[in-house]
């Protein structure tokens, strides 16, 4: 491997790989080696992300919302509340002011609606032509409210797999956005976030939880179920796909189930938790549609199935490479 | 078998070969246009792309390994080459940058005629910096030299887009040699249906050819898109992974747009290198074995560190069997 | 590579038409068929109508697509 290749950067087992072959040999701090892009630390949890989506501006959102939801996510699918958070800009030479107030005004809004404050920010211009107009990092401390960690060493066969919505939509937006591949057409990106949702279900046992972004439902599902003793089987019928999302995946020959999301969570519960769960989902905007997708079971350990339409099986494999680049 | 890389990869993704009765196997034969590409063909690109020239292909095209780089890889490296959806963005992509731009035409008949198309518009439009590097291939001489050796085969499910273009008359020549066919569409119960079609055939030792897609395709199918794919194009002998040379069985540029053919636009120099040892696709894609049978499946050959080609396309066997199991 | 996606053909410019479905347009070339008109229902491949479905046809594809999805 002598070049990082864009497929490195999607998310999927090529971005693994590139983290396990080259990152792991320098930063292999446990913490660090436990979960990477979030650390549990004593009494908090402190997560870092970056953002180059293009367009910077989508139906739904814009790289602002983005930068604030993304990092807010990564927070609260520890069971945390965010509570701050740090921003930084780099900013291409020439990038239009208006559009940088736009951006603020959005993530402004984006730290009222998740309670999140802006403690700390930096700011750096370089030369036209070498930033795409405007990349933004931004990190985030929370503090753990839920009482028994997220931990994916107690989930067991049996629990079942809840989303908390329609899956696909925000990939399948920044590519409509981009008119790439000549289709144009608005469909809004679910970037939201979390927190608010995820609170609802404090008094519960969440074994495992995850927002299923760059490599969509089936890069976390992989993620739950690589090297474990249990599988993880999910239902075809029941995965809630929006029609339009279908339509993109259909024209360009995607796979739905690999498509970034920005606004939803995947969690795991024991059996006899999940009417509560989806009771007290549901009580909240982002979780009007929340549904049982599958379950954890003892077949076919280490991997993810699917039953299909057809009454058959299949497996689900992990992305591999760029689906879509810069989509978040 | 199947001949259509797209029906290879629905079967498997709504895991039809497990619904199959006993006594009933399905083969996957050589339906993948990038997976019949030979070797050479990605080392002519990957030459072009190295002396400059704007590359503009499929996306499945950039992973395929040639002889000792990828179109991934030139890109890494500088290169520009950009993923289309439609052999009339990389016109547009000639049209702005104003560079020589090269579009990797591959496919068979179902996309033959579009890109014949193109190349027509880009006449019209005066544009004098495109051209197209060939690698299309028509499915019936491939079906031909298939079935000149005995295969143990009793029927094919016969491509349902490829139909659309040439019609089902195309197919009639299967039945001299007591083969019968099924045109099928591309979902599950289209699948499901045409199967059960092609064993009622057999059980009653009949031999049709029978159009079960008749929403696109017609007896005759789409004689205007032929007419521009044969204004454009010619048949020539062409090299299939695995088949071999195959009389009649590609396409090229005819004389008459050299300016459109990128092999008589440019000096293309490669080097190549021998052939990934182990690698089965040619096998694969005859029908012979099932992909795991190769030595490098899944263990030094899988999507994310692809050898051969039928593991990279969306539409190998390879690929689909890793993905879908 | 065979992928072919039903459309329904809004707009006519010539040689090209934007086709939409589901609320998503794209500009292809129907240089391909005769006699194409607006409201026709078309296959698209690689940005180019190869076929003309009829409306019943058109529609029992989609509901194939649309089967086991729950918004519009």
């Amino acid at each position: 491997m002598d070049k990082v290749l864009l497929a490195h950067g999607g998310g999927g087992s090529k971005s693994a790989e590139l983290t396990r072959r080259v990152f792991q040999r320098f930063l292999h701090d446990p913490l660090l080696l436990e979960m990477d892009d979030a650390a549990r630390l004593p009494g908090q949890v402190f997560s870092t992300d970056s953002f180059v989506v293009k367009p910077l501006f989508f139906p739904g959102g814009d790289i602002g919302r983005l930068a604030v939801c993304g990092t807010v996510n990564d927070l609260a699918v520890m069971g945390a509340e965010p509570l701050y958070l740090s921003i930084a800009f780099i900013i291409e030479e020439g990038f239009s002011v208006m559009q940088l107030e736009k951006i603020l005004a959005s993530i402004a809004r984006a730290c009222r609606e998740s309670g999140a404050r802006i403690v700390c920010a930096d700011t750096k211009v370089v030369e036209r032509g070498k930033a795409d107009g405007i990349f933004i990092n931004t990190s985030g401390i929370g503090r753990p409210l839920f009482k028994k960690p997220v931990q994916p060493s107690r989930v067991r066969p049996g629990d079942v797999i809840l989303v908390n919505g329609p899956l696909g939509l925000h990939g399948v937006s920044v590519l409509t956005a981009r008119g790439e591949f000549g289709l144009k057409g608005k469909i809004k990106s679910d970037v939201a976030p979390l927190w608010g949702l995820i609170k609802k279900c404090r008094s519960l046992d969440i074994p495992f939880m995850r927002d299923p972004t760059r490599g969509g439902l089936a890069q976390t599902l992989n993620e739950l179920a690589q090297g474990k003793k249990f599988g993880v089987r999910i239902l075809e019928s029941e995965l809630p796909i929006p029609r339009k999302v279908a339509a993109v995946c259909d024209l360009l020959g995607f796979d739905p189930l690999h498509v970034a999301n920005e606004g939803k969570v995947v969690m795991v519960v024991a059996r006899r938790d999940a009417a509560k769960a989806l009771k007290m989902m549901r009580s909240h905007l982002l979780g009007k549609d929340a549904r049982v997708i599958g379950e954890i079971t003892s077949e076919n350990p280490g991997r993810v199935t699917m039953a299909t339409r057809t009454g058959s099986e299949r497996i689900v494999m992990a992305p591999v490479g760029e689906i879509l680049p810069r989509i978040c | 078998m199947e001949v259509c890389g797209t029906h290879t990869v629905a079967i498997r993704r709504f895991g039809l070969q497990r619904l199959l009765p006993a006594g009933v196997k399905l083969v996957s034969g050589p339906g993948c246009p990038v997976c019949v590409t030979p070797d050479s063909y990605i080392d002519e690109a990957v030459a072009l792309a190295r002396q400059g020239v704007v590359i503009a292909s499929f996306g499945d095209m950039l992973r395929v390994p040639g002889s000792r780089s990828s179109l991934e890889k030139e890109r890494a490296a500088g290169a520009d080459i950009r993923a289309v959806y439609s052999p009339l963005d990389a016109l547009q992509i000639a049209a702005e940058t104003g560079r020589e731009t090269v579009f990797l035409a591959v496919g068979f008949e179902t996309t033959a005629p579009g890109i014949a198309a193109a190349a027509m518009k880009a006449l019209e439009n005066k544009l004098d910096n495109f051209s197209l590097l060939t690698a299309l291939r028509l499915v019936p001489p491939a079906l031909k030299a298939l079935i000149a050796v005995d295969t143990g085969l009793s029927g094919f499910l016969l491509p349902g887009h490829v139909s659309a273009i040439i019609g089902r008359k195309a197919y009639d020549f299967l039945l001299q040699h007591r083969l019968s066919g099924v045109i099928s569409g591309f979902s599950a119960e289209d699948i499901i249906s045409s199967l059960l079609l092609l064993l009622e055939m057999h059980n009653k030792d009949i031999y049709k050819i029978l159009n079960n897609y008749p929403a696109a395709v017609r007896d005759s199918g789409n004689e205007k898109s032929r007419t521009v794919l044969a204004e454009v194009f010619e048949p020539v002998d062409a090299e299939w992974r695995g088949l071999g040379f195959i009389a009649g069985s590609g396409l090229n540029v005819r004389p008459a747009y050299a300016g459109l053919d990128s092999r008589r636009r440019f000096t293309i120099k490669t080097e190549s290198a021998s052939p990934q040892r182990g690698c089965r696709c040619g096998d694969v894609l005859r029908g012979l074995i099932d992909p795991p049978a190769c030595p490098l499946f899944n263990k030094a050959c899988r999507p994310d560190q692809p050898l051969g080609p039928c593991m990279v396309s969306s539409e190998g066997s390879c690929s689909a069997w890793v993905t879908y199991g | 590579m065979c992928l072919a996606v039903p459309m329904k053909v809004v707009e006519i410019n010539g040689d090209m038409a934007v086709v939409e479905s589901a609320g998503l347009r794209r500009e292809v070339g129907i240089m391909l068929l005769s006699n194409v008109k607006l409201n026709d229902w078309v296959l698209i491949h690689a940005g180019f109508a190869i076929t003309k479905l009829t409306k019943k046809q058109a529609r029992e594809t989609l509901a194939i697509f649309a089967e086991g999805q729950f918004f519009g």
